[in-house]
């Protein structure tokens, strides 16, 4: 079982800090396949949110594939789930490490890094590859 | 039933004042709906208006199906009224008020009256008036829950209290919404905490519905542009909101998907308060649900 968290100060939707942590805590291996996360009246009851939003948050993870929800017992991690790092993780760390060599040769300093990194991550979001101006 | 309260150029006037006029919404049931604005917006006439306590001058109000005004029999066993400053019997024991409570609704859930003292740790015994602050708004809510309602109306039902007490209220009132499907309309002038609670905004300004839309949409509405300086076309445009200029910047807080947006600006993400602090500082600014889209700022600047 894992604790939701909220953090007022990111930015980030509370629906999607809900989404974060599972995949996260799936990541990091502290949900494993046949945990159950919280009821919804437990995330609100401490958290004081919006039940909707804990709903949206779980059907999200279902249509991902990586929870499923049991009508009248709760909301639990699918058995067959993909967990660890993913394939490709390692090649891409790699290739992360040697952009940030790269940037620093170029004289960024880690406050340059984080704006450049976190504005192509928002980029990507609002414009996804795909359907991106020429 | 898709909508819990339905307005139709709803007006009230006290003496020569518009406290509220042409409010045309519709409020979808299962929602935990805001109602912004400053004091004197109209915030608590549209909720007497709800709960039947004034008739509207102008225009029409249907609550759950029902007039409140034509039909205070459908209307009132189904909704949960708690009045700004949570008035109580003062000298009555709170097990008084459940009992008043248990003899006038007959709906009455005592064992969820009941339990909800228990667990909150509200001594029965004690009269209303030397509760804290924190308690009468507990016993207030146990109060309007214990009638089993489809709807509450809560008029700024965190006001006065202190950082703890409001947790646990809004705490309490989040898990009564999760258990019962409840639909809550409650009125505030604080933002930041409503962001989580609630997920359906109405802005009122000057006696008006600025802004009726779900939070979720309302953000990804929203944006925030950063560009050279613009000229004054930008002002007149009914998409900006707000703008501000320097000598070669303009900063816009702009009604728009986000789509399309010529590249000379920056493009931000905005939170739920800067918006309602851009309507609330622009009376005249509006988005009403189903904004018009079409009329992006493509080509600005």
């Amino acid at each position: 079982m894992i604790e939701f968290r909220l953090d007022s100060r990111t930015g980030v939707t509370t629906y999607l800090q809900l989404v974060q942590q599972v995949r996260h805590a799936l990541r990091l291996g502290h949900l494993r396949p046949g945990d159950q996360l919280p009821t919804v009246r437990e995330v609100v009851a401490k958290l004081a949110i919006n039940p909707n939003t804990v709903l949206k948050a779980y059907r999200d993870l279902e249509r991902e594939g990586l929870v499923a929800g049991r009508p009248g017992t709760g909301t639990f991690v699918r058995e067959n789930v993909q967990i660890g790092p993913r394939a490709g993780q390692a090649a891409l760390r790699s290739g992360l490490s040697r952009w940030m060599q790269r940037a620093r040769e170029a004289g960024l300093d880690e406050t340059d890094l984080r704006a450049l990194f976190e504005e192509a991550v928002r980029q990507d979001a609002e414009y996804p590859a795909a359907e991106a101006a020429p | 039933m898709n909508s819990v309260i339905e307005a139709r150029d709803l007006g009230k006037r006290f003496g020569s004042t518009w406290a509220l006029h042409s409010c045309s919404v519709r409020i979808p049931s299962g929602r935990v709906v805001a109602l912004i604005g400053p004091n004197g917006a109209g915030k608590t006439t549209f909720l007497r208006l709800s709960a039947g306590l004034v008739e509207p001058t102008a225009g029409h109000i249907e609550v759950l199906g029902w007039s409140p005004q034509a039909q205070p029999t459908l209307v009132l066993p189904r909704i949960g009224f708690v009045a700004q400053e949570r008035p109580l019997y003062g000298r009555f024991k709170v097990k008084e008020l459940l009992e008043l409570g248990r003899r006038l609704n007959p709906r009455w859930d005592a064992d969820l009256a009941q339990s909800r003292m228990k667990r909150l740790g509200i001594p029965l015994e004690r009269p209303a008036r030397q509760l804290s602050g924190g308690h009468r708004a507990q016993v207030a809510l146990t109060m309007v829950l214990a009638k089993r309602p489809d709807m509450l109306l809560l008029d700024e039902p965190v006001a006065g209290l202190d950082p703890l007490a409001r947790r646990e209220f809004l705490q309490n009132l989040m898990e009564a919404v999760a258990d019962n499907n409840l639909s809550v309309v409650l009125s505030s002038h604080i933002v930041s905490e409503l962001e989580r609670t609630c997920d359906y905004l109405i802005i009122l300004g000057e006696g008006q519905i600025q802004v009726a839309g779900g939070i979720d949409d309302l953000v990804n509405q929203h944006r925030v542009l950063v560009g050279p300086r613009a000229g004054h076309e930008v002002e007149g445009d009914p998409t900006v909101i707000r703008f501000s200029h320097t000598e070669r910047q303009t900063t816009l807080l702009v009604r728009t998907d986000g789509r399309g947006i010529s590249p000379e600006w920056e493009v931000h993400q905005v939170g739920l308060e800067d918006i309602v602090l851009a309507y609330l500082s622009r009376p005249t600014a509006r988005s009403i649900p189903r904004p018009e889209l079409a009329e992006s700022p493509a080509g600005r600047p």
